[in-house]
């Protein structure tokens, strides 16, 4: 079956094979976003093509739920060609563009970068703090900047945070002008609100209503819910330190905080959802299909859930054991996955969530 | 080898496994009846043709949240009248409409999902429940309710032989591989489909030409257990020489291309022959209401091959094609694409084009856009085919099933050649949907049979079963 447009990569060509056998079946147009979305082409450009592979969240019901999945000859295999195009994507809209072999072999990398981080702080502590101090159990405000000073962490960390910010805006505007983003829609607000809730209740997660399939034919919603923690853990981490910023540059509080400060709280809840939402999505990832896993996301997906995960853990180790003499070590490692998950947020699977969401509003705006 | 069997002895056997024998199995394994399904297919194309379905037809009063709007059983039973013209068995046909009304929430307790009524869905939204993510969707659903129910279901395991004495069914030999197994039950069910993916079948009734016919759906159903039914004195009906048909893509292939396969454009341009010559009009009524017809048209033709040609006004007005089309400057470079007569093809193109008369194109009304001193004329949606570039798609008749059945009576159990009704069969799907649907076709009915077929079918046999 020839594809309608010649497109320049093989997942280009394979995603506009399956999406022209779909648009003339429809039969999933009750599931998720992207049937709909495919509805209203006949066409399918490499900017649409991209945008309905972001706007794929991989609930895999479409694959149980098809009569030309393979064995049949027309092997349509949706959560496959669109994630394969997904990661593609990734490395499509990265910026600056030297950067974008960062995704080839992405769980590797981002692995070395955050045992390098990790390393670098462990060195730097031994080599830079005094001993004394390091192995001493510091308590009271300022204990952390005992150990570093506060000064070098903001220099370090914000230098980074501040650059894989505008990595992201850079990217997200290439993708935003490819997939049709300049185009006029119905009103931004209107479609910001529902792309918003669509995101926060990860509505095309749930394969229509009955659930995500992951394992097999058999609907679960366990993918969405692990998501939930996984999502609302980092918001609440990351509200936990945009907090915590506050009260030492507005009102000179310095950390390390009380139990019941709203930094510890946010940041302890927050560190538990970062525990329990990875740990419950690598094992969706264990126990998935092989049949809708694509082999180049794994690795990267794997990766990134790996580093939430020890950032979580870490943070949790810190915070319970902060006022013994393990506080110094535990930090340096805590620091070095935080700066390795900065440092790979705009090159990992952190990407899929701007795309994602950059394609929820372009369909509100198309709807 | 083990036996492919748990238990020797089983309550009910049912021969198919698509959505009438999951009803059927369903119902008496809720009845508490021990159920072994024997499905021919293996399990990645399990479920015959209710793979490629969507949805079904139903009674009901009242918009709901997937129907758009009341059908009541009278306008339901004016539609079915229509479409049979009479040739239906009013007492089953009444049955099947009532029951239908039952079907939303009972398939609803079996996990099944439907979709959000859509409006324009086909121009169905109103009569039709859709099966959310379709009939495999359905399926899977359907299984899945047999499997908690503790049915045992069998893949690749045709149904042979049939041990019947005087109406009385004995034993089934299934054969999985090389290797016959006999397995006994109190009551049979079967629900094995049709016989159209039965080529040879079909040449006794189409000669060569059957072997031109696309099949729609499963390769599975050669109508195995019909015949063997058949030749154990069930009484027939429905007219073996009838199938429903529709003009499909010529390049679709041979078994399963299922609904990507269909041509809409028909209303939208002309259709000639192998000679380039138009044979029917093609604007005789909407096409929801004709594309049934164009199977048998075509296959009436020479080589069972139509050849649709439109230009670039109406390209974009059917659902697009999953084969794209043949497309050139002109007739005559299309014709040679279509390995049609050129200058044949530009004469049928010219004379067509010089007897439209105008109007206002409407797809949506009976226009007044046709043809004048053509013959055959063009009704509606008649307009010259003269903006380059132009179109054209193979078609060639692709059979969706055949009429020819078993008769059952109002508990789903076979009818005998005797007239007596059989002791312990039953029947229920396709292979006695013959019963309501004489002839025709209403979207969504064989479903509909189906369910409530199987359901009833189910029943019966489980209470059968325990007597």
């Amino acid at each position: 079956m020839p594809a309608t447009e010649d497109h320049a990569t093989p997942a280009l060509r394979e995603a506009d094979r399956q999406m022209t056998i779909c648009n003339a079946c429809r039969y999933c147009e009750g599931l998720c976003a992207v049937f709909p979305a495919m509805e209203l082409r006949r066409d399918f450009s490499a900017g649409d093509l991209n945008y309905l592979a972001n706007l794929c969240h991989s609930c895999g019901a479409c694959y149980y739920d098809c009569q030309y999945a393979p064995p049949h000859e027309f092997a349509v295999n949706v959560p496959v060609a669109l994630a394969e195009l997904r990661t593609e994507s990734y490395r499509h809209y990265a910026w600056p563009g030297a950067l974008s072999g960062l995704f080839e072999k992405n769980g590797t990398k981002v692995a070395i970068a955050a045992s390098l981080s990790v390393i670098a702080f462990l060195i730097g502590f031994l080599a830079l703090a005094d001993p004394q101090v390091l192995y001493a159990s510091q308590t009271g405000a300022g204990a952390f900047y005992a150990i570093m000073p506060h000064n070098a962490m903001v220099a370090l960390f914000g230098t980074v945070f501040v650059f894989a910010i505008l990595a992201m805006v850079f990217s997200l505007r290439a993708f935003w002008r490819d997939t049709g983003g300049a185009s006029a829609g119905t009103s931004a607000t209107g479609s910001l609100w529902r792309a918003v809730t669509a995101a926060a209740k990860l509505r095309n997660l749930d394969g229509g209503g009955a659930g995500c399939m992951n394992d097999d034919e058999h609907p679960t919603d366990n993918r969405r819910h692990y998501h939930h923690f996984t999502f609302y853990g980092f918001l609440l981490c990351l509200a936990s330190t945009s907090l915590a910023t506050l009260f030492h540059y507005a009102f000179g509080w310095q950390a390390p905080y009380g139990w019941s400060n709203p930094v510890v709280v946010l940041g302890t809840i927050g560190g538990i959802g970062l525990v329990i939402g990875p740990v419950g999505l690598l094992a969706a990832r264990h126990r998935r299909d092989p049949e809708i896993s694509a082999d180049g996301q794994s690795a990267m997906g794997i990766a990134f859930l790996w580093m939430l995960l020890l950032t979580g853990l870490t943070g949790i180790l810190l915070l319970v054991l902060r006022a013994t003499p393990a506080m110094g070590i535990l930090l340096a490692i805590h620091l070095g996955f935080v700066l390795g998950l900065f440092v790979s947020l705009p090159y990992g699977k952190f990407v899929h969530g701007l795309y994602r969401f950059a394609a929820l509003v372009q369909y509100a705006r198309e709807r | 080898m083990t036996s492919l069997f748990p238990e020797q002895t089983y309550d009910v056997v049912v021969a198919g496994a698509g959505n009438a024998a999951l009803c059927a199995a369903i119902t008496a394994a809720s009845d508490g009846a021990r159920v072994l399904v024997l499905e021919a297919a293996p399990r990645e194309y399990r479920g015959g043709n209710s793979r490629h379905t969507r949805n079904f037809r139903l009674a009901h009063d009242a918009a709901t949240q997937t129907l758009t709007g009341p059908y009541p059983v009278d306008e339901y039973w004016d539609d079915l009248m229509r479409v049979t013209g009479g040739e239906t068995d009013t007492d089953l046909a009444r049955f099947t409409l009532e029951e239908s009304a039952r079907l939303p929430d009972w398939l609803a307790e079996q996990g099944v999902r439907f979709q959000a009524a859509l409006g324009g869905t086909l121009s169905l939204g109103r009569t039709n429940a859709f099966y959310l993510g379709g009939g495999k969707a359905l399926l899977n659903t359907l299984y899945r309710a047999a499997e908690r129910l503790g049915v045992t279901i069998a893949y690749d395991a045709a149904v042979t032989a049939l041990e019947i004495e005087d109406g009385h069914f004995l034993a089934a030999t299934v054969t999985q591989g090389d290797a016959p197994q006999r397995v006994e039950a109190r009551a049979f069910i079967a629900a094995s489909g049709g016989f159209e993916a039965n080529i040879d079948w079909l040449r006794e009734y189409w000669g060569e030409a059957a072997d031109n016919f696309i099949v729609r759906g499963t390769p599975y159903n050669k109508g195995a257990v019909l015949k063997l039914l058949l030749d154990a004195d069930v009484q027939p009906v429905g007219d073996p020489k009838q199938c429903h048909a529709v003009a499909i893509d010529g390049r679709a292939p041979k078994f399963d291309g299922g609904i990507v396969t269909r041509r809409d454009c028909v209303p939208f341009g002309i259709v000639v022959n192998r000679e380039a010559k138009r044979f029917y009009d093609e604007g005789e009524d909407f096409w929801p209401k004709r594309y049934a017809i164009w199977g048998r048209l075509v296959a009436a033709e020479p080589g069972q091959t139509g050849y649709a040609i439109i230009d670039e006004k109406s390209i974009r007005s059917f659902m697009p094609s999953v084969f794209p089309p043949e497309k050139a400057a002109s007739i005559a470079e299309l014709a040679c694409k279509l390995d049609l007569d050129p200058a044949r093809l530009e004469a049928t193109v010219s004379v067509f084009n010089a007897a439209c008369r105008p109007g206002s194109f409407d797809p949506t009304i009976y226009d007044d856009c046709r043809t004048e001193g053509l013959d055959p004329p063009k009704s509606h949606w008649a307009r010259p085919i003269d903006t380059p570039p132009f179109y054209g798609y193979m078609l060639r008749p692709g059979i969706t099933f055949t009429y020819l059945g078993l008769r059952v009576d109002r508990q789903a159990r076979m009818i005998m050649a005797d007239g007596r009704p059989a002791a312990n069969m039953f029947a229920a799907g396709e292979i006695m949907a013959g019963n309501i649907l004489g002839k025709g076709y209403l979207a969504g009915i064989g479903m509909t049979i189906g369910s409530v077929f199987g359901r009833l079918a189910g029943k019966e046999a489980a209470r059968n079963a325990r007597n």
